[in-house]
């Protein structure tokens, strides 16, 4: 039972991007992992790129609300590092017989298909914020991510007042939108 | 609707969806999005980006903390990273023993040919029009940092025997900056090659002092180890030094002292060979000056991936480059020496994927440096 109620506090601390939680939850599972990923001919740095997606698909479950613990979160990690480095196998030739020990395996299947999907709407958003150039780019992002206000913005970036601040803003948010919306609606990234 | 509505709608809509309106303006502009299908619209359209946006902000820190994490935990040793696969090397070796071998004399006979055929028709390297960047110190300035430190001195040992003062006259100053977060430092061989003391500067104005670990004189580059207890060693650097060369036109950015005070520039790769096609090299386009030389060149991701050298004397705007992937070769030299023998050069960090350059660049400034010889 400890270790249950351990493990649904670390998911929680993990939810909120708690460093201590992502540290522990790190540090139980990379050795794992990391051998895993040897073991089948891949590199530490393979490793290291399967092992950070499989977090990302882990916090994504755990922020879901939808992790209900039935299974560990050390038999989800394998489960799906296993799944990822088996699709990347595939995808360069190098290897495409299964491996890993199934008696620790619980399904992924579903929660990779979400993670895929937001991961390419995040990527595109990404790409669509880098390709605005600057200062839209920071001018965005100190309003949206970093939830400035426009009087800190103006003086940070050298407008003379909010207003001006504000409009620019507003010129680099329609661009934005433009793009974001026109690959939303084809659903392509 | 004008611009001038637009916006101020939009605004509206922002305050709106953050709950930032006092009851009365949410009650009238609740009415408004009723009776008005187009801001009514406006509002879902944009409820639903923000959200997106949210979303993606937390994904993104949520990338930084686990590369942090890693760091970290590398760090200090709890994980273990880079260990561990000489297994699989015995094992890609065993498989691929035969055709390596018949790779490898094919390509020793290749090479020969080569370099017989180059070596006959390449023509002598002149130095005569490669100007290097290095600068030399205004004795002034070296006098007032003197004059900085007495007074320094008298206001802490007031009561002991001031030491007889060695007056040290450095001659030229370069960039420098770390490769490994305990002190061990890239720049330019020039500088420091003929120096007895060595001293680096951050950007705070803090000095450390610092000695020659090897010289690369051809290359024109020197390995320096800060060698201060007042260094404290770094826990990781926030930037990784790129093994892969890098691409034609993309955007670079450089941090180095052709002064006093560290000076931003910013430029492009424009050709992927150095100074007379020396491959190693690469070409920047980039303000550079005296004492930018042995600074760091960076891509848009904050990573390094040069060393700047010099400049053509007749030509502005051409300014060469160390490719990074020299700096490898270099450290392997120096770990042969038992002393480095753990050094570890991270290739990439991610630490500074996606920040603007503001961010970049104060994460990365502490690790520059301005270097000074006698």
């Amino acid at each position: 039972m400890k270790q249950e109620t351990n493990e649904k506090i670390l998911l929680q601390g993990l939810a909120r991007n708690d460093k201590k939680a992502v540290e522990t939850i790190y540090k139980d599972n990379y050795g794992m992992v990391q051998a895993l990923i040897i073991n089948n001919n891949g590199s530490t740095d393979d490793a290291r790129d399967v092992f950070q997606e499989a977090m990302i698909v882990l916090y994504e479950k755990a922020r879901s609300g939808t992790f209900e613990l039935q299974c560990q979160i050390k038999t989800y990690m394998y489960s799906v590092s296993r799944r990822l480095w088996l699709k990347k196998l595939q995808q360069s030739k190098r290897f495409t017989s299964d491996f890993g020990d199934p008696d620790s395996i619980v399904p992924v299947e579903d929660d990779l298909e979400d993670h895929l999907k937001r991961d390419q709407e995040f990527g595109m958003m990404e790409k669509a914020i880098l390709g605005l150039g600057e200062p839209c780019k920071s001018l965005l992002e100190a309003f949206y991510i970093e939830k400035k206000n426009m009087q800190e913005i103006a003086s940070n970036f050298g407008y003379t007042n909010a207003e001006n601040a504000k409009t620019q803003k507003y010129k680099c948010l329609m661009r934005l939108k433009k793009i974001f919306f026109s690959h939303y609606k084809n659903g392509t990234p | 609707m004008n611009e001038y509505n637009d916006i101020t709608v939009l605004d509206a809509v922002e305050r709106y969806i953050r709950g930032e309106m006092n009851p009365d303006e949410r009650l009238h502009f609740e009415n408004l999005r009723k009776t008005n299908g187009e801001i009514d619209q406006l509002v879902v359209e944009h409820t639903l980006f923000l959200q997106q946006m949210n979303r993606f902000s937390e994904w993104q820190k949520f990338r930084n903390t686990i590369q942090n994490v890693h760091n970290d935990l590398a760090d200090k040793g709890e994980i273990r990273d880079g260990l561990k696969s000489k297994a699989k090397i015995v094992y890609l070796w065993n498989k691929y023993k035969r055709v390596t071998a018949i790779a490898a004399s094919i390509a020793g006979i290749t090479a020969l040919t080569m370099s017989i055929l180059v070596w006959s028709v390449s023509p002598s390297t002149s130095t005569a029009d490669y100007e290097k960047l290095s600068r030399t110190v205004m004795v002034n300035e070296v006098k007032q940092n003197l004059i900085k430190e007495d007074v320094n001195k008298l206001k802490y040992n007031s009561g002991d025997i001031k030491e007889p003062k060695v007056t040290i006259n450095y001659k030229t100053a370069a960039t420098g900056f770390l490769i490994d977060p305990k002190g061990l430092m890239i720049t330019n061989a020039h500088v420091v090659k003929q120096s007895e003391n060595i001293k680096v500067f951050n950007s705070k104005g803090d000095q450390f002092n610092a000695f020659v670990v090897q010289l690369d004189i051809p290359r024109d580059v020197a390995i320096i180890k800060i060698d201060d207890p007042k260094f404290k060693s770094f826990g990781s650097l926030p930037y990784g030094i790129r093994k892969s060369s890098s691409e034609l036109a993309e955007p670079i950015f450089t941090l180095g002292f052709p002064r006093d005070e560290i000076v931003y520039g910013e430029g492009y790769l424009s050709a992927r060979t150095g100074f007379n096609g020396d491959t190693l090299s690469c070409q920047i386009a980039v303000p550079a000056n005296p004492g930018n030389s042995g600074g760091p060149v960076f891509n848009h991701e904050g990573d390094v991936i040069g060393i700047l050298t010099g400049k053509q004397a007749e030509a502005d705007d051409v300014v060469f480059a160390i490719q990074s992937k020299y700096i490898y070769q270099a450290v392997d030299n120096v770990k042969k020496n038992p002393i480095y023998q753990n050094v570890k050069i991270a290739s990439r960090t991610n630490n500074l994927s996606g920040l603007s350059k503001q961010q970049q660049v104060k994460k990365i400034e502490d690790c520059v440096f301005m270097v000074k010889g006698d």
